[in-house]
C-alpha cells in the first residue's frame, strides 16, 4: 500500500509492510478478551492469540517494524521521489490515520512504564481513538485497494 | 512495629501528593520518585492471629462497593461464556470473590522442628506497574498517582482480562451487573470485576483502611514505599525472616514479610489457582517483556532513515557511473 505507488520501491518492502499491518490488526484485535469467547484461539494454530502478553509483545514488535518502514518511505520519498510523484488525496488520509494510529499507540506504550499513568478520561480516549483510527485505516485501505487508489501519482 | 499514626499518615501522603503534584512532563527519574512515594503495606505475617476482623471490616466498609446484579441475567453468547454469579454467596469467606476483597490463608509449616500455624491476609498486592490496570483494553481500570490500582465499576464490562493477566488472578466477576447491560448484554462483556481497592475513598478522607485499622495485632503498616521496604528489611533481619511482594511481578506495594520461607508457605496454603486463592510463588516482571523493547522503539527511525539514506547514495553513485539515467 505504502510504496505501491512508487516506481523503484521493493516488492520486497511491499510485503514486509503489508504482513506488519496485517500482525498490528489481528495482535491489536487480540487485546480485547475475544479471540477465546469466539472460538477464534480454539482453531489449531491460533492458541496463542489469547494469551494477552504474547500478543500484547507481538503488537509491540510489529509496531517497531511499522515504524522503521515509515521512517524508510517518508525519508525515500523526500530524497529520491518528491520531484517526480505527488502524494495523493488516498494517500494523505492513509498517512494521516497512520500517523494518529502511531501517536495514539506510542502514547499508550508510555503509559505501560512503571510509574507513569494517565487520568481514566485520557486512557479512555486515547484506547477509543485508537480503534476507531484503526477501523478507519483498514476501511480507507480496502477502498484505496478497491479503486486501486496509490499512495504516489507521477507527475512528470 | 506500629502503625503510622494519622498524622504521619497525613504527612507522608501530603508529601507524596505533593511530589506527584509537582512532577512535570514524565522523566524516567521522576517516575522513581512517583514509585518511591507509592502508598504500600508492610504485612507482618508472625503477626497475624487469623482473627479475620480485617475480613468483616473490609466488607462492612465496601458493602456500598459490591455489585447489584440484576436478574435474571440476559442470555450471553455463544453458551461457554461462564456465568458467574456470588451473589447468593456473599457470606463465603475462605476465598476472594466479588464480595470479599481480603481472605485469610492458612499454612502450616516447620519452624526450628517444630510446626507451627501462620495466617496470612490475602487480597490484591497493589502491583507498582499493574497489569490489570496497563492491559485494560477498555481504560476501565485505573492507577491513582499514590499508586492504588482500581476498577471503575462504572467502566468495566466484566471481560476479565485482568484475571488473566494477573499474576495472582484477584480480579473476580460478577455477571449481570456493569455497563455491559446497556450495550450488548449477550454478545460482549460478562459483569464488573471486583478486587481490593485499598480502600482509595478512605484514604482519600484522611482514613486509614478498614482492615488496616480494626487490626488488632497491628499486622499491616502503610506507608511511602521507600520507608515501607526499609521498614520491612528491618523487620526480616530481626527475625531473620523473608520478604515477598518486593521485587514480585517487578515490584508490589504489598510486602509480606514471614518468619518462614516463602516456599514453604506457599507448599503449604490451598491455593487452586484462578479460584480466589493466589499463590505465594515467585513471580517475574510480566510487563518487562515488552517493555523493553523501548530501545527497539528508538532504534527503528534511525534505522528506517539510514537505510534509505543508503539507498540514495547507492542510487546517486549508479547515475554517476551512467547506470541509470
Ligand atoms: S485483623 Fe489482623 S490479626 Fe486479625 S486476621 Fe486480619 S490481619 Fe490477622
Ligand atoms: S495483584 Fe493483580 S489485581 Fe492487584 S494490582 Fe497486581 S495485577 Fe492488578
Ligand atoms: S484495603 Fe480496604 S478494600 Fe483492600 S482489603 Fe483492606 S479493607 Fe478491603
Amino acid at each position: 500500500m505504502i510504496p505501491s505507488g512508487m516506481p523503484d520501491s521493493g516488492k520486497s518492502a511491499h510485503w514486509t509492510y503489508r504482513i506488519v499491518l496485517f500482525f498490528l490488526a489481528v495482535t491489536g484485535f487480540a487485546q480485547m478478551p475475544i479471540f477465546k469467547r469466539y472460538y477464534i484461539a480454539d482453531i489449531p494454530g491460533l492458541g496463542w492469540l489469547d494469551q494477552f502478553y504474547m500478543t500484547h509483545f507481538m503488537h509491540y514488535l510489529a509496531a517497531v517494524f511499522l515504524i522503521g518502514l515509515v521512517c524508510y518511505h517518508m525519508t525515500a520519498y523526500i530524497l529520491l521521489y518528491r520531484k517526480q510523484f505527488r502524494i495523493t488525496p488516498a494517500g494523505y488520509v492513509r498517512g494521516s490515520v497512520l500517523a494518529g494510529l502511531l501517536v495514539t499507540g506510542i502514547l499508550m506504550m508510555i503509559k505501560n512504564f512503571p510509574g507513569y499513568g494517565y487520568p481514566s478520561a485520557l486512557i479512555i480516549t486515547l484506547d477509543v481513538v485508537h480503534i476507531v483510527f484503526t477501523v478507519t485505516f483498514l476501511a480507507a485501505s480496502t477502498w484505496a485497494l478497491a479503486g486501486k487508489q496509490k499512495w504516489l501519482v507521477n507527475v512528470s | 512495629m506500629k502503625n503510622l499514626t494519622r498524622r504521619q499518615f497525613l504527612k507522608s501522603g501530603a508529601i507524596s501528593a505533593a511530589v506527584v503534584a509537582a512532577a512535570p512532563i514524565p522523566e524516567i527519574h521522576a517516575s522513581q520518585s512517583r514509585i518511591d512515594n507509592h502508598l504500600a503495606t508492610l504485612i507482618d505475617i508472625s503477626r497475624c492471629i487469623g482473627c479475620e476482623a480485617c475480613v468483616d471490616a473490609c466488607q462492612e466498609s465496601n458493602q456500598d462497593k459490591f455489585p447489584k446484579p440484576v436478574k435474571p441475567f440476559p442470555a450471553m453468547l455463544p453458551s461457554r461464556v461462564p456465568v458467574e454469579d456470588w451473589s447468593d454467596k456473599q457470606d463465603v469467606r475462605n476465598r476472594l470473590t466479588p464480595y470479599n476483597w481480603l481472605f485469610i490463608q492458612h499454612a502450616v509449616v516447620q519452624k526450628d522442628g517444630q510446626e507451627m500455624e501462620l495466617t496470612i491476609p490475602r487480597r490484591c498486592m497493589h502491583c507498582v506497574n499493574p497489569p490489570c490496570v496497563k492491559l485494560c483494553p477498555w481504560g476501565s481500570a485505573v492507577q491513582y498517582p499514590n499508586g492504588i490500582s482500581q476498577i471503575d465499576p462504572e467502566l468495566c464490562l466484566g471481560g476479565a482480562k485482568c484475571k488473566s493477566v494477573c499474576p495472582w488472578k484477584i480480579p473476580q466477576r460478577q455477571t449481570g451487573a456493569g455497563l455491559y447491560l446497556d450495550i450488548l448484554p449477550s454478545l460482549a462483556g460478562n459483569g464488573l470485576m471486583n478486587k481490593c481497592d485499598r480502600c482509595y475513598n478512605r484514604i482519600a478522607d484522611g482514613k486509614l483502611p478498614a482492615c488496616i485499622e480494626v487490626c488488632p495485632e497491628q499486622v499491616q503498616t502503610i506507608g511511602p514505599r521507600s520507608d515501607i521496604i526499609r521498614q520491612a528489611h528491618e523487620l526480616a533481619d530481626s527475625m531473620n525472616g523473608y520478604i515477598y511482594g518486593e521485587t514480585e511481578n517487578g515490584g508490589t506495594n504489598s510486602i509480606y514479610v514471614s518468619p518462614v520461607p516463602f516456599e514453604a508457605l506457599n507448599r503449604s496454603i490451598d491455593k487452586k489457582t484462578g479460584q480466589g486463592r493466589p499463590h505465594l510463588k515467585p513471580v517475574t516482571d510480566r510487563m518487562d517483556q515488552a517493555n523493553n523493547l523501548a530501545a527497539a522503539f528508538l532504534i527503528a527511525p534511525i534505522a528506517g532513515i539510514a537505510s534509505a539514506i543508503g539507498r540514495f547514495y547507492k542510487l546517486a553513485k549508479k547515475q554517476s557511473h551512467g547506470e541509470i539515467s
